[in-house]
């Protein structure tokens, strides 16, 4: 079993998002996170699903997205040098100055940007791979978080590597 | 010219050369009903129910290779509907269905006869489109043609609110004659060096065997199939869906596989050390269980549809690409070349395969004061010639007209296959019946099936389709009651039918002609006088034996050498005891 990223070109039609998303819970594939909008050509989409599972099932996979009429191009990015990011909005409960000053610390050390501030709590903005936005919210055991709301991973190739049409 | 939305669409089905109209109408689609009215060049067949319309559209598709045409109102004409699409898609059945839809203006609302069709059909459709904008739907219409009769063919549902078709609103009419669709663009030609890598595998094995199935038929590769087979002197199998794809009275031949498939078959499957399949997707009822289907073989796979290339059991080498296609270079490759299969092995293979054969794994009890099912479905084979159309619905009697009736041409087998849906058979006669109004076409049927269409008699009276309706009665649904005798104790649950209608009367009240056989000394008269009122629908009620089962049997997660064989075969394997049914 081994976490994929794969990214989708597709037609940027009415139900071309329920189509991927049917096509996962029909064939009880996995799926990790899946994020979707527009490109700079508004006739598409570009889609980044994280999804885990065997070769066989990852070879299925693409293999079936491929097959879906409105998907133009598909690429696993996990085949190749990467970089995926993912962006959280975070908040946390700051109630005394020790709080406050340990999660200013905290969201520096991991190059989150404080947002929203209120008397009793904090936003903080924070860009990264997936592992290191679990990591910020590990580091933040010893405090009080309130909500946490997280986009999904984008994903894109390294070097000349392009997924265009 | 300035066309309505509703004009432009019975337009676009001209110029598409749609010959048949499978449907029943309804508020949504009255403009297009009005249409139709107008105009005489497409012929709407009304059927009783639009799961019919799916079928017999289904039927015609299969029957003469071009995509079956269907129009359905929107709710509970879309979701009638339904069944038969996720019949063809099963089975990959080119298929254009055309569900009304509420005016656009109040979709969501939960209006009257609203449903989500393209939410439900998604799941079984190949492509599904909802026509948002009257200048879109001639497009929409020329794709939905297109996707679903290329690649590996499959339905497509066009959904169109009852707006876009208001017979007030005028726009020119266009209709492309050729689509392009960046996104979609199927493989048709194979890669040339997998091909090669393939014919020179083939020509090392020992042990060879040739599994053919649905795609043999659907991509019209029956001839490049049979100068393959031929050249190479090799055994060949079919699938169901593959069956006619290479003439099963050809010597070459050695039956059906899988589940129910011959005792040869089965062994060679097992035993062979090269498997080239061809338009087949290794199935579970063809398969077996997955860790020991064909353990000592490598495995050549032509498919058109990339995703059923190692999707269970994995290919040495895959070939994606149009099976007539890239069987015609794979011929090529052969009869220029210079090696020649194993001469020597393939004997000894052969020698193998005969004494399999001659254990006579099809044999059945010819004496019976019963009716045996497969002696009808033989002696149906003997009156046509083995040249009828044959449908069938879905259980025993499917199986034995698959094992029994021969079939020596492709496009003449027609059955649920995939999803396995009984009510099948009559409604896809009609459409064979159709496109083909001069040859004999035979639903082959148990008497629970044809009851889940039974209605589509009167739709036969209404268009003159003498199609001839074999009922294998045996009061049980047969192939539920198989399964509970093998493996429940012999607990039928539920698998008894009782107060069945009289057939004959049913026929007759229907305006046909019924005919009722129980004793096996008449049983070949009757059928004759039957068979010979050529314009009429003659309904046989066969009162055939309760107990016969359908032999050979792998049961579900066995391997391919672990058949259950019929007490009156020959074979070396365990046979099912006979058993009277109290």
């Amino acid at each position: 079993m081994r976490r994929h990223i794969i990214s989708i070109l597709i037609e940027n039609e009415a139900g071309a998002l329920s189509r991927v998303a049917g096509l996962f819970s029909a064939r009880a594939y996995n799926i990790e996170s899946l994020t979707v909008a527009p490109t700079e050509d508004p006739t598409l989409s570009r889609m980044t699903i994280v999804t885990v599972g065997t070769e066989r099932i990852i070879e299925q996979i693409i293999k079936q997205l491929n097959k879906l009429i409105d998907v133009v191009k598909l690429l696993d990015l996990s085949e190749g040098p990467h970089i995926e990011r993912e962006m959280m909005l975070i908040k946390v409960k700051v109630a005394t100055m020790s709080q406050r000053d340990d999660v200013k610390r905290l969201s520096d050390i991991f190059r989150g940007n404080i947002i929203d501030v209120t008397p009793s709590t904090y936003t903080i903005e924070l860009t990264g791979s997936a592992t290191k936005i679990d990591s910020f919210i590990e580091a933040l055991a010893e405090h009080k978080i309130l909500e946490t709301v997280r986009s999904g991973v984008s994903g894109i190739a390294r070097g000349d590597k392009i997924l265009h049409v | 010219m300035e066309l309505s939305g509703a004009e432009i669409l019975v337009r676009c089905l001209k110029d598409e050369g749609v010959e048949f109209l499978f449907g029943y109408p309804g508020g949504s689609v009255l403009h297009i009903y009005d249409a139709l009215y107008q105009q005489d060049d497409i012929k709407h067949i009304l059927v009783r129910h639009e799961q019919a319309a799916t079928h017999a559209a289904d039927g015609y598709a299969r029957a003469t290779g071009k995509p079956g045409v269907v129009l359905v109102t929107s709710g509970p004409g879309a979701t009638n509907a339904v069944t038969g699409i996720a019949t063809a898609y099963m089975d990959s059945i080119p298929m254009v269905v055309i569900t009304g839809q509420v005016p656009s203006a109040v979709i969501g609302s939960d209006a009257f006869q609203e449903v989500d069709a393209v939410g439900i059909t998604r799941p079984c459709v190949k492509h599904n489109f909802l026509v948002k904008d009257v200048t879109k739907l001639a497009e929409t219409i020329k794709k939905a043609f297109y996707v679903a009769s290329t690649g590996r063919p499959g339905p497509v549902v066009i959904d169109v609110p009852k707006d876009i078709t208001d017979p007030a609103i005028k726009i020119p009419y266009h209709y492309p004659d050729k689509i392009i669709m960046r996104s979609y663009q199927p493989t048709v030609k194979g890669h040339s060096g997998q091909i090669k890598r393939a014919v020179d595998l083939l020509l090392t094995a020992k042990k060879p065997m040739i599994y053919t199935g649905g795609g043999v038929v659907l991509g019209n590769a029956s001839e490049e199939l049979r100068t393959l087979v031929r050249h190479l002197g090799y055994p060949i199998t079919t699938t169901l869906m593959g069956l006619g794809s290479y003439p099963a009275s050809d010597e070459q031949f050695i039956g059906m596989l899988g589940m129910h498939g011959t005792y040869e078959a089965n062994m060679a499957m097992h035993d062979c050390d090269v498997l080239i399949a061809i338009g087949a997707r290794f199935d579970d009822r063809v398969t077996g269980k997955i860790a020991e289907f064909c353990p000592d073989s490598q495995i050549i796979h032509i498919d058109i549809d990339p995703s059923s290339i190692s999707k269970t059991i994995t290919v040495d080498v895959p070939i994606v690409g149009d099976v007539a296609t890239v069987l015609q270079e794979m011929n090529h490759l052969l009869i220029t070349g210079k090696k020649q299969p194993q001469k020597k092995a393939l004997e000894a293979w052969w020698a193998v395969i005969n004494g399999w054969r001659a254990q006579q794994c099809m044999s059945f009890d010819r004496n019976s004061d019963k009716i045996k099912p497969q002696a009808v479905v033989e002696l149906v084979h003997e009156i046509t010639n083995g040249d009828a159309y044959v449908t069938s619905d879905v259980g025993q009697h499917q199986m034995w007209a698959a094992q029994y009736y021969g079939f020596d041409k492709p496009n003449r087998w027609i059955n649920s296959g995939g999803l396995g849906t009984m009510g099948f058979g009559l409604p896809a006669a009609m459409g064979v019946q159709l496109a083909f109004p001069d040859d004999v076409v035979i639903c082959i049927t148990g008497e629970g099936s044809i009851q889940m269409c039974i209605q589509e008699l009167s739709t036969c009276l209404q268009y003159g389709l003498p199609v001839k309706i074999v009922a294998l009665n045996n009061r049980y649904l047969g192939m539920v009651r198989q399964w509970q005798e093998f493996f429940y104790k012999e607990r039928y649950s539920h698998s008894y039918m009782e107060s069945l209608p009289d057939f004959v009367k049913l026929a007759e009240s229907y305006g046909h002609v019924g005919i009722r056989i129980d004793d096996p000394k008449t049983l070949r008269a009757e059928l004759e006088r039957g068979f010979a009122m050529k314009d009429r629908l003659v309904f046989f009620d066969i009162v055939t034996d309760q107990t016969e089962n359908v032999y050979p049997m792998i049961a579900q997660g066995k391997a391919h050498n672990e058949m259950h064989m019929s007490p009156h075969s020959n074979c070396e394997l365990p046979q099912s005891p006979e058993r009277e049914l109290s």
